[in-house]
């Protein structure tokens, strides 16, 4: 398999990834997931501390400055698979390499 | 609109908050050694790929019950598509960025989350996901059906660490038989989805680069292909 192919293939996946932040997310449920439900319905999250970073821009899956919800979600979305996925690679991409050097210098 | 819905920051108290920060980064530290040393060139896209699919899909918040939705957790579907080390390594960036980003997942609750979700999710629900496989036929079939019922546990599990951790640290009143109770209640169904959408989506891949996912490996191109029941060699 040719390095293209696999360039394509993260594309498409990025592109699948893509629509689903932008058309599916703004539709998501907004109800509690499992484990706020069970917090609120137990009291367990009496001790509960706001986000230290609650005040950032993207803080709640939302953009500052745009008033729209859905515009929003889709903005945010896009902004996380984008960050995720340089950092992700870039992490790996660094880390592979400082392994290869310290490896025998095979080629 | 999108909630907040990992672990945030006051639920757990400092100690175990800081026991599985310890416990965590140890692990994580191995898998960023062992992905590093494992993968190859042409794999490391794939594993950016892996870990913006799951941050995608940790979005989409599906009913489970009256009033109560779930998200996939991605730890199960990121190990068999790229491997366990790979993957934990994926969805802890995803956990990682959620909470600083986004503000999704206290900073002092980061350990707790990345242990819940990405490290029991990647590596005991690969191996789970091994065991299953060296039961079932080495088909695509095979593949997916292990996939989706290892991915069905994943959320079980992660309520179970969250008990133990409420247990060990909880800032709450209520019982841990109770919070045990309700979480693995809740979770159980929230495994369904898991495993639907990991199944689906290793089964999409499966379909169109069996070549990619690291979970089949063991499956022939070729004449195997014969063997498969659906019988859909490309």
């Amino acid at each position: 398999m040719t390095r293209r192919s696999v360039w394509l293939t993260v594309a498409a996946g990025l592109l699948v990834a893509l629509v689903l932040v932008v058309l599916v997310a703004p539709h998501a449920s907004s109800s509690p997931d499992g484990l706020e439900r069970v917090a609120a319905d137990q009291r367990i999250d009496g001790g509960e501390r706001p986000h230290a970073l609650d005040g950032g821009p993207l803080a709640g899956y939302a953009v500052d400055g745009v008033e729209d919800d859905t515009a929003g979600t889709a903005l945010a979305g896009t902004i996380g698979v984008a960050v995720v996925f340089v950092a992700t690679f870039g992490l790996l991409a660094v880390v592979r390499r400082n392994a290869r050097r310290r490896a025998a210098p095979v080629g | 609109m999108i909630r907040s819905v990992h672990i945030p920051d006051g639920f757990i108290d400092g100690p175990t908050s800081l026991g599985a920060g310890v416990v965590s980064a140890g692990t994580v530290t191995v898998c960023v050694r062992r992905a590093g040393a494992a993968l190859e060139e042409r794999q490391v896209p794939l594993v950016g790929l892996t870990a913006a699919f799951v941050f995608a899909v940790q979005m989409l918040n599906f009913p489970v019950a009256n009033g109560t939705s779930g998200h996939l957790l991605g730890g199960v579907l990121a190990a068999v598509l790229v491997g366990p080390a790979a993957g934990a390594l994926a969805v802890t960036i995803v956990l990682a960025v959620q909470s600083l980003l986004f503000a999704d997942g206290g900073l002092s609750a980061l350990g707790l989350n990345v242990l819940n979700m990405a490290l029991i999710g990647a590596l005991v629900g690969w191996s789970i996901f091994a065991g299953l496989r060296s039961l079932l036929p080495r088909t695509r079939t095979g593949i997916v059906t292990a996939s989706g019922a290892a991915a069905g546990c994943a959320p079980v599990l992660a309520a179970v660490a969250f008990t133990v951790e409420y247990a060990l640290g909880g800032n709450g009143v209520a019982s841990v038989r109770d919070v045990g109770t309700a979480m693995i209640g809740v979770h159980l169904l929230i495994g369904i989805g898991e495993g639907v959408i990991t199944a689906m989506t290793v089964g999409a891949v499966m379909a169109t680069r069996p070549d990619l996912v690291h979970g089949a490996a063991g499956l022939r191109p070729g004449p195997a292909e014969a063997l498969l029941p659906t019988g859909t060699a490309s």
